[in-house]
Formats: structure tokens, sequence, C-alpha cells
């Protein structure tokens, strides 16, 4: 967390300054009030000095006036530079996560990437502004009363060397038992809410099995624990309070018994007793301050710590320094001796991948799952990087070119197809930012998405929901791949992209895609033998190594994992005829 | 209609990120009765509709408690009174003291009129006065004895007051809490008798949000707000009463004070609500652009609109900081403003308490004691206002829960059911009409039979409804006409539970929870053996794989079970329906994401576990439309044909189409 701090808080050192000085003048001026206090009665009362009492009493005023003033300026800037840190931190996760390869993404996870940049962020931003607020006039407070106390009476002060350390001792040993407590209730507030989602998720299967019993019981074990363990934390809560407060007011009472031997013995005037209380409450004050710190900090480290965690990331994948100059050719790519591991996995996920693909020809990889088949294509918009081999595209390495060169080549059809939020055309046009209505028609039209999108209430401007919720899946997947089609690129890579279509959009859409995409390279991953049975070359991926290549008739012939594949999904006759 | 399997999930008004929602300040640990004034977030400022009658309601939950409650409010009482009464013993002591003093300073002899009279014939008048009130004893220095009973005194009911104070606080603990489980156990017993349409119509997201941060919302003010209202107004009170009695004069510099206090607090807060309620906004708005770039990061690299989600984000996140910004500066002005009226009210106090000193009307040690009140005096009030302000979120969530434990229930089951020990398998629709929506016609008359053992696929494009016949046969949604019966029961003469035993289902949709695969598997039947866990598992093709993993059957599943692939859960599942071993099946087998190994296997699993017993399988494959005994053909949500195979061939219609467009272009490709 103290790294944050430092880099993020930097560029405000001025205004920190600025904050710590008139922090600093708080802390005098409300210490310098009772002060006062004790003069209005020394000097005032126990002199039967009207006038004085008059004219401390207008001293006392204006410093009020200023300390108002100066807190409201401090609370300005205190809240300004915290919101900016906070607002400074979150751009730099947000920025660095756009640099992530889709390996250095899967080591968070988008929803785990998504908390650090939301509520990590938000929760040290709050300890920021309590502490700019706050939390720093404390040790002011508290050094500041130390020496008030000591200019009152340095005896008497002695009793301070007591207090504060039989309050920490009370406030340390309860904290000792609150915080396991508290990350033990988190533990069991997430328990309860996982089973909750788990139910509302399953609730079909539930009942189904009629298993509501059984959940119940489920839900009410979560529910008794997590009672258990706030009930421990309440009653400790319950305990702080008045104990804290008795520690409080005994400590005045032995300031009052003390300080009175003290005035007896004419050591020390009457009004600096009552000014000395004063300072006792404002140190205890601060001491009770710096506790709720102790109670907030742990928490914030922890999410400095995760927000530190994704700062602390370089990008593997980066641009190189010199990209190699572009070539002629299009929509060529090549293979050569590829292989690729996870970091840290025992065994290669690919393994010695070679072949070729070019202009208007179509490339199909088929295979089981974890044959490697999406690692693959994967590969070529650089969103790993090989671990051994080289790919080229149009006869460069991918590595040696920028990734904007690389990305502009590549129509890239995912797997589960994402949509924006907005509209039917703003999600097409994310292919090509100025592209016309008639082109976008025109990639619907391919797409198979013309008729589901001209019987929508707006057409192209009809509304998408985040993550594109509000359409079917088949549909979703058709946007997805007008979106690729409306770029024109060199290369189409299809990653599964047909699976949500029926049989007959998914042949209707191919058919299309032939006519229209002549001089594309196109590379495709599907499941469905029916879907590629016409590409040019179909390379078989067994385990992560080429198992066969060849097109759909050399493969029956001579590959037993294409034929097994084929067996599995079309009947005899299918095959046969 | 879309197919009603799947919840949504995300969307809706506090899907996905809710938590998010939930500031900080909102937690427990810095709360805690420090009275954490106009700092922290405060909630999301939801408007209740109802404040009134859904506050009420919020408090009958504590009724059961009333007794308790009752003993707390004396408890809290006791403990205010004592801390209220100390101030003003340390003013006695400090008045022993200064009279002790001055007596010190008087020759010995004298009495304190002859002292008195002495010192106006000096002229000092002023101090003359103020003597004349004392009780001294002219020589003798300051009465140690009796400050020590003072101050045993003093020692003793703040220590007191600290006791009751913390009795207080642990019985309320267990009330609140108490309160708060109840209320979960209240929802989840809830959520048992809603109607599937309730899930299907309601984001889960939003549900899943009442029954968490809704209920902790309540549970936080719940534990702190009670307690913190009546100690704060009892102390406000009590305060006020010392304050007057002790001079009615200072009281007043006071009381001039505290409504200003309080007006000004509600301006500011009600100002600030304003911004908080931007923040909250821009919260949203920002975290779900976030949350947009990061899940579909790959496709924004690709498409190189990376610098676009940059700049957005940063228009987004300025946004935010402007409105966070004075929100947090409007709200962080309420305490400088309230201690400098505190101040205000401190000096008005010591110069006017000092002159009535100094005209010995008043004793040193009540101005002293009136300085502490003055000082006891804010921060119940900002309490109270915090309070106030939670409230509104507070009661806003209570409603959310109210509105769920309000909802419709499904129909009782009936008094009277007739029992289905062992199904034969025959399941017959009689002229069964069903629509979701009042106003479109889903399923008109539909006549269909199953005999026991029959097969019948339901085919269709996506979308067409499916998913719907499911609902009826296993009754999660009720049929509007006609009537379903199994065996010659009409479902709706049997208990949901008896009827559900019945059927078995393996759906697209692979749900299982957290825990061991044992269990998983065990969920199909409750007190299943091992043995008869492996066999089934065996049956389903799922022993071998499972034997693989490094825990074998007790293999944790995690979260989302992503430590399995989705052929593999979906075995699972099959495995889970075998050991179930019901008469009737439901299937649908849509394998999208699943490896062609897997699937054969998946399918032989199917086809196993179809063997003599009644089948309805939402088809996706040629094989398994071609032997079912009968085949119903949606399309846009209404069955268009049904037959077998050769009839509907025959006929030429929709499904001739469907699978031809399929078959020959099979053949085309082959050929």
């Amino acid at each position: 967390m103290i790294q944050i701090l430092k880099t993020h808080l930097k560029p405000y050192w001025k205004q920190l300054i600025l904050i710590m000085v008139l922090l600093l003048l708080q802390a005098i001026a409300n210490l310098y009030l009772p002060d006062l206090n004790a003069d209005i009665i020394n000097e005032g009362v126990v002199k039967g000095d009207t006038d004085y009492i008059m004219r401390a009493g207008g001293v006392m005023l204006s410093v009020a006036l200023g300390l108002g003033v100066i807190s409201i300026i401090s609370v300005y800037w205190g809240s300004k530079v915290a919101m900016a840190f906070g607002r400074d931190v979150r751009h730099a996760v947000f920025r660095r996560v756009q640099t992530f390869s889709l390996a250095e993404l899967n080591v968070f996870g988008a929803p785990s990437l998504i908390t650090r940049n939301t509520n990590d962020v938000q929760q040290i931003q709050m300890v920021v502004l309590m502490a700019l607020n706050v939390m720093i006039t404390a040790p002011f407070m508290a050094v500041g009363g130390v020496i008030m106390a000591l200019r009152q009476d340095v005896p008497l002060t002695g009793l301070i060397a007591v207090i504060i350390p039989l309050m920490a001792i009370v406030i340390g040993s309860l904290l000792r038992v609150a915080l396991p407590l508290f990350m033990q209730m988190q533990v069991r507030i997430d328990r309860v809410n996982q089973v909750m989602r788990e139910k509302l998720a399953g609730i079909r299967v539930i009942r189904a099995f009629v298993r509501s019993d059984f959940e119940e019981g489920r839900f009410a074990q979560a529910n008794e624990e997590l009672y258990d363990v706030s009930l421990k934390v309440a009653r400790l809560f319950a305990i702080m309070m008045p104990s804290l407060m008795a520690i409080f007011n005994i400590s005045l009472v032995a300031a009052m018994w003390f300080g009175g031997l003290r005035i007896e013995s004419g050591a020390m005037p009457i009004g600096n007793l009552t000014a000395f209380l004063t300072y006792i409450m404002q140190i205890l004050m601060s001491v009770m301050m710096a506790t709720i710190m102790f109670v907030m900090v742990p928490r914030a480290a922890a999410s400095g710590e995760r927000i530190n965690e994704v700062l602390e990331v370089e990008p593997e994948i980066t641009d190189p320094e010199v990209p190699a100059q572009a070539t002629d050719s299009r929509g060529f790519i090549e293979f050569d001796d590829v292989e690729f591991r996870y970091p840290g996995a025992e065994e290669p996920v690919l393994c010695s991948v070679s072949f070729k693909a070019g202009p208007g020809q179509t490339t199909a990889i088929v295979g089981s799952t974890g044959s490697g088949k999406s690692t693959l294509i994967n590969l070529i918009p650089r969103f790993y990087d090989v671990t051994g081999g080289r790919i080229l595209v149009d006869g460069i390495d991918v590595r040696e070119v920028t990734q904007e060169t690389l990305w502009d080549k590549i129509g890239f059809i995912p797997q589960k197809a994402f949509l924006f939020k907005g509209t039917v055309a703003s999600n097409v046009r994310y292919g090509k930012e100025d592209a016309t209505d008639e082109e976008i028609w025109h990639a619907l039209e391919i797409a198979q998405g013309k008729g589901f999108v001209s019987e929508m209430d707006d057409g192209l401007e009809a509304e998408i929901t985040q993550g594109g919720s509000n359409v079917s899946g088949g549909q979703r997947q058709r946007l997805a791949i007008a979106r690729a089609l409306v770029k024109r690129p060199e290369i189409y890579v299809f990653d599964d992209s047909f699976s949500a279509l029926d049989f007959t959009t998914d042949s209707k859409l191919r058919a299309a895609l032939n006519k229209d995409i002549t001089d594309a390279t196109v590379i495709i991953v599907a499941q469905r033998v029916s879907t590629i049975m016409r590409a040019d070359n179909i390379i078989v991926l067994d385990n992560g190594a080429v198992a066969g290549a060849g097109t759909h008739d050399e493969l029956l012939g001579t590959c037993e994992t294409y034929r097994e594949i084929v067996n599995s999904q079309l009947t005899e006759e299918e095959i046969a005829s | 209609m879309s197919d009603h399997t799947g919840g949504r999930t995300g969307g809706g008004r506090s899907g996905g990120f809710a938590g998010s929602r939930r500031g900080p300040g909102s937690g427990r640990g810095s709360g805690g009765g420090f009275g954490s004034g106009g700092h922290g977030m405060a909630a999301p400022a939801e408007k209740s509709k109802d404040f009134k009658g859904s506050l009420k309601r919020l408090s009958g939950y504590l009724a059961p408690y009333k007794m308790t409650l009752i003993f707390i409010t004396v408890l809290a009482v006791v403990s205010v009174a004592f801390s209220i009464v100390g101030p003003k013993i340390l003013g006695e002591a400090t008045n022993v003291l200064f009279e002790g003093v001055i007596s010190q300073q008087l020759p010995e002899g004298v009495t304190s009129e002859q002292a008195i009279q002495g010192l106006r014939a000096q002229g000092q008048d002023q101090l003359a006065d103020m003597l004349s009130s004392m009780d001294l004893t002219p020589g003798q220095g300051v009465d140690f004895s009796q400050i020590a009973t003072l101050l045993g005194w003093l020692a003793g009911v703040y220590l007191l007051s600290a006791l009751f104070g913390w009795w207080q606080g642990y019985l309320m603990a267990e009330v609140a809490q108490r309160t708060v489980y109840q209320m979960r156990e209240a929802v989840d017993q809830k959520l048992a008798r809603l109607p599937l349409k309730y899930f299907d119509d309601n984001p889960r997201g939003d549900t899943l949000s009442r029954v968490t941060n809704d209920i902790d919302n309540i549970s936080n003010t719940l534990s702190q707000a009670v307690t913190q209202v009546l100690t704060a107004s009892l102390t406000i009170l009590g305060v006020l009463g010392m304050m007057l009695w002790i001079s009615p004069l200072l009281a007043g510099i006071s009381l001039l004070v505290i409504p200003v206090s309080v007006f000004v607090t509600i301006l500011i807060a009600k100002r600030s609500q304003k911004q908080f309620a931007a923040q909250w906004e821009k919260t949203g708005t920002l975290n779900s652009h976030i949350e947009e770039m990061f899940t579909g990061h790959g496709v924004v690299k690709v498409f190189g609109h990376q610098e676009e989600a940059i700049e957005t984000f940063d228009v987004e996140n300025q946004a935010l900081y402007e409105a966070s910004f004075k929100a947090q500066f409007i709200s962080g002005t309420i305490m400088p403003t309230l201690s400098f009226l505190n101040n205000l009210n401190y000096v008005g106090v010591a110069v006017i308490g000092g002159l009535r000193v100094a005209s010995g009307r008043l004793s040193l040690g009540d101005v002293q004691a009136f300085i502490q009140y003055s000082r006891q005096f804010t921060q119940p009030i900002t309490q109270v206002a915090s309070i106030a302000n939670r409230l509104q979120s507070t009661v806003a969530s209570a409603e959310r829960v109210f509105e769920l434990l309000d909802a419709d229930e499904e129909l009782p089951d009936t008094d009277t059911p007739q029992v289905l020990e062992r199904a034969e398998g025959h399941v017959e629709f009689k002229g069964v009409s069903f629509r979701y929506k009042e106003d479109t016609p889903l399923i008109e008359q539909l006549d269909l039979e199953a005999k026991p053992g029959q097969t019948i696929a339901i085919v269709g494009p996506t979308g067409a409804g499916k998913t719907t016949l499911v609902n009826l046969l296993m009754r999660f949604y009720e049929i509007d006409e006609g009537a379903i019966l199994v065996d010659g029961i009409d479902i709706r003469e049997m208990t949901r539970d008896n009827l559900r035993r019945t059927f078995g289902m393996v759906l697209q949709d692979t749900w299982l929870f957290k825990g061991s695969i044992r269990e998983n598997l065990a969920y199909g039947r409750e007190n299943a053996t091992t043995e008869e866990i492996e066999v089934a598992s065996r049956m389903a093709h799922v022993d071998h794989f499972v034997r693989t993993l490094p825990e074998g059957y007790e293999t944790e599943l995690n979260d989302e079970s992503s430590n399995i692939s989705q052929g593999q859960r979906q075995l699972l599942t099959i495995a889970r329906a075998f050991l179930a071993d019901p008469r009737i099946l439901i299937l649908d087998e849509a394998t999208s994401s699943v490896d062609t190994r897997t699937e054969a296997l998946i399918q032989k699993a199917m086809t196993s576990l179809m063997k003599n017993r009644t089948s309805f399988v939402i088809a996706h494959r040629l094989s398994t439309i071609r032997d079912a005994d009968t085949i119903l053909v949606m399309n846009e949500g209404q069955i268009i044909e049904h037959g077998n195979h050769v009839d509907l061939m025959t006929a030429g219609g929709f499904y001739c189409d469907l699978y031809n467009s399929q078959f020959t272009e099979a053949l085309d490709e082959v050929g």
C-alpha cells in the first residue's frame, strides 16, 4: 500500500503540505482554546477581572472562527486530493490491464480485476480521505496535547504516561480478538452469499430433484455460522466503547485528585486544572482516532496489496522497438514448429505444430476438448506468445510487428460472442468505425442477421444491453460475425463461432461466407464436422500435436482420429453417400 | 420467448456489482460506535416508497424481543444517567478544591463574613461578591477527605455507567443478530415457495442482492442504530436537563446553538445526499464500463479499441472524481461547522460563566461541569443525524426485502394428494393450453400421449420454446387449461415432491454445487451407498475420469466448477440422474461446447439412461429425432407439427424442410 501511496500522492505534494500545515494550525487552535479558558479562570475569574474575561473571550472567539475557516479549507483540499488519488489509481490500474495479454488477464480473471479496479481502489481511497481529513490531526493533537499539558504542570503530566499505555493495552487486546473475527465474518458472509447464489442458479435442478429441504439445511447452517460470529463481533463492540469511556473518565478522576494535591501545595494555579482536564480528553480522543485507523488500515492494506499485484505485472507481450517492414504479401499464415505451454505447466498444450494457409483458402482445425484448438488460434493475434517455434503472418514473425499492425489484418470471432452496450450498429461498427449503413446491412446479410435485425423495432439502432443479454445466443454470434465481416480483414479467425446456431442457419451462413470471402484467409475451429467438411485443409489436433492434415476425403482414408470424430457425428449413409 | 432454462445473470438495477455499491463506511468495524459522523460513504440514497409503513413493519421484527428491549431501555437510561451525573460531581469536587484554595489564602481565625467584609473594605468588591456564595473556612486548606469521597463516588458512577452500557450493548447485540438471522431464514424459506415464474421474471442478480446486500445493510443499521439512537437521545435530554439545572442562562446560550446545529446538519446532509446519489450513479457507470472492457478484453484488443476504451474510462473516471469530491467536501463541512458552533458555545460559556463566577452567582465547578456538558452535546447530535440519514437507505433495503417476502407464492399442494409409488411412465397431455403472458397464446389445446418407455423428441430452432414443455411437465408453471396426467393421475392431484421424484432431468445448464463429487452425485438420491454411486458413475462413463482426479470422488468442485470441463460436468449430471433412477426422463441434449469424443460418451450414456424409461428429449441430433416415437416440432413458441419421423416427412412441412436442409447438405459435402 505504501508503494501506491508514494507513487500516486506524489503529484499532490504541494497540496499535501498545505493540508499538513492547515491541520497543524487546527491542532494548535484546538489546543489554544483550553489555554485561553485557563487564562480566563486564572487571570479573570480568580482575580475578579471582568475586563480581562471579555478580552480573552474576544480572542477565543476569533480563534474559533479561524479554526472553522481553516478546517473547511483543509476538508476541501483533503477531499480533493483523496478523490484525485482514487481517480489516478483507478486510471493506472485500468491502463495497465489494457496492456495485459490474455495470459496475464487469466492469471487474475476478469471478475477479480474488476473488483481490484473498483472496490479495492475505493477502500484505499477512503483511508486516504479519512487520513487527510481527520487522522493525521491525531498525532498533532496527541503531541500538542502533551506539550500543552506539560506547560500546565509537569508532574501531573506523568499521569498521561500511565493512562496511554493502559489504553493501548485495552485497545490492543480487543483488536487482537477482533481482527481475526472480522476476517472470519467476511468469510462467512461470502459463504452465505455463495450458497444463495448457487441456489438461485440451480433452482430448477433443486426442485426437479426435490431437494429444497436439503438446500434449506445448507443455507441454515451457513446462516447459523454467520450469526455466531456476528454475535461475537457485536458483543466485542458492546464492550469496547464502555471500557474506553471508563478509562477516559477514571483518568479525569485521577487527574482531579492529583491535580488537587498539586494545587494544595501551591505548585499549580487552579485554572490550569480545568485546562489540564481538557487536554487529557483531547489526547485520549486522538488515541481513539488512531484506533479507528488501526481497524481500517489492515483492510486497506489488503486492498493495496491486491492493486499492487496488478500494477506490478509487466506485460510480457510488447511491441518491438523497431517493427519490421511490412511485406507486399497479403493473408499468408505460417505455423513453424510452434510449441506453447502455459507458465509452469509440465506438458505443452501445443507441440511441433506446422502448417501454412494462404488467401482464398479455408483451414479448419478439429480435435477434442483440450487438444489445443482454441489455444492455437489465440496465438495468431498474439493473445499469447509461442514458447517455441514461430508464427509468420505475411512472412514476418508476429513478434516483429506492432500488435496494432497485426490486429489490423485479423477479423477475430471469439467462441463466446461478446457484445458491448449500445446499439446493433455501434456493435457492428466496432469492426470499422466509419462503416456506412449499407456496409453494415451487407455484413448482417452475410452473417444471417439481416432478418432478425430488421424485425427489431429500431433496426440498426435497436438497443443492445451489456454483454448482449437481450438477444439470443445465436443472434449474438451472428452480430459478432458481422462485426468482423464489416472490417474486411485479410484473415478471418473463427473460434467455434457457429456453435450457438442451428443447423439451417449454420449452413446458410457458411454458404454466404463462401461467396463473399473469396480472397481472404479463413481459419476456423469447429466441433461439427458438417461445418468444416468442405475446408481446403483440415488440421486434426490430438493432445496438442497434429494427428493429420488434408481434405475431408484424404483424412477419412488416412487419419484414425478424424474418422472417430466423423463417426460420432454422422450416420453411415451420410458419410458414405 | 427465450428459452427459460438459464437464469439471466447480471443486468437489472443491482446485478453484478451490487456489492460495490455498499461503501466501506457501512462495513463493520469502522462504525462500531465511534459515531463515524459525516465521513465515510453512506449507502446509496435510494428513496423508499412508503417510509412509515415499511419502518413500522421493520420494527415489527423486533416485537418478539419487546421485554428485552424494554430492559435494554432501562439499562440505557441508567447508564446515561450515571454518565451525565459525572461532570456535575466533578464540578462539586472542583468547588471544594477552589474553596480550599481560597480559604487557605484567608487568615486563620476569622469567619468568612469577616473576611469578605475585609475585602470590601479594601475595595475588592468583585472578589468579595464571588466569595460570598462560597462555603469558606478561612485558614483551612483543601478538604481532601471530602474530595476523596466525591471522587470515590465519581469513579463508582463512571464504572457503573460503563457496566450498564456494556450490559445494554451485550443484550442488543443478540437481539439485532437474531433478527437478521431470522430475516435471512424467512427469505430463504420464501424462495422455496416462490413459483419458477418469479425467478424467470426477475434477474438473478437482483434477487441475490436483496438476500445479501439489502439484508446486510439492514443488519448494519440494526446492530448500531437502536442503541445509538437510544443513548444519543437520552444523552441529549439528560445533558439539557443538567445544563438547565446548573444555569438557565448558560443553558440558554447552548439552546440557541442546538437548533442551529441541527438545522445546519440537516441542510448540509440534504445537499450532500444529492451529491452522494450522483456519486453512486457515476460509480455504477464507471464500474459497468470496467466490467465490459475487462470481460471483452480480447475483442477490445483485436479490434484495436484500447485507446478508445481508455478515453471513455477517463471521461467517466473524471466525472466520478468530480461527483465524489463534491459529495465528500460537502458532507465533510458538517464536522467543522458543528465544531465551530460548538466552539462558539464554548466561548460563550467560558465568558459568561467566568463573569457569573466573578460576580459570585455561579461556582467555578459548575462552569467546568457546564463546559464538559456542552462538549458532550455535538456527538449525539451528529449521531442522530447520520442515523436518520442511513435510515432512509435501510428502509429502502427493507422494502426490497419485503417485496420479495410478499411476492405471490406457488399454489399450495392439494390437501388430499394421490400418491404415485412407482410410476409406469405413462404421460398424457389433454387439451393443454398455456401462455406466459396473458395476451400471447403459446400452447393451445395440445393433446399428446407418451406410452411407458417411449421417446418424445422436441425439435425446433433456438428460442422456439422447447423448454416450456419441460416447465409444464415438472409443474414449474401451472397450465391454464386442460390436464396433464401421469399414469392417469392429474399432476395437480399429486404433491409436487411426488411428481418431481417421478421425473429425472439432465439439462444443458449443468448445475453442480460447491462440494465433493460424491456429494453432488448423491444429490440424485439421499443416502446413496458408495457402491450405488460408483455403479451410476460407470453407467454414465464418468467413473474412469473421476478416478483420474487426485482426490477421486472426494474431489471438491469449486465455485463455478471450472476445475472440470463442460463435458465432464454433463456426464456428472447424467450420473446424478442414473442414481435418482426416475421413471420418466427429461433430457436436453445440446452440447455445443463439448468436444466430439466426450459428446459421443454423453450420447452413449444418455441412450443407456433412456432405456426402459419414458423420455422427453430436446433434440439436436438426427439420430434421436428419427428413432423417436413422437416428434414435436416447435417454432416461435408453438407446436406446429407432431408425429413420427415418417409421418412428418410424408407431410412435407416445416420438419421436412428442417431435416432436408441438414441432411442434403451433409450429403452435398460428403459427395
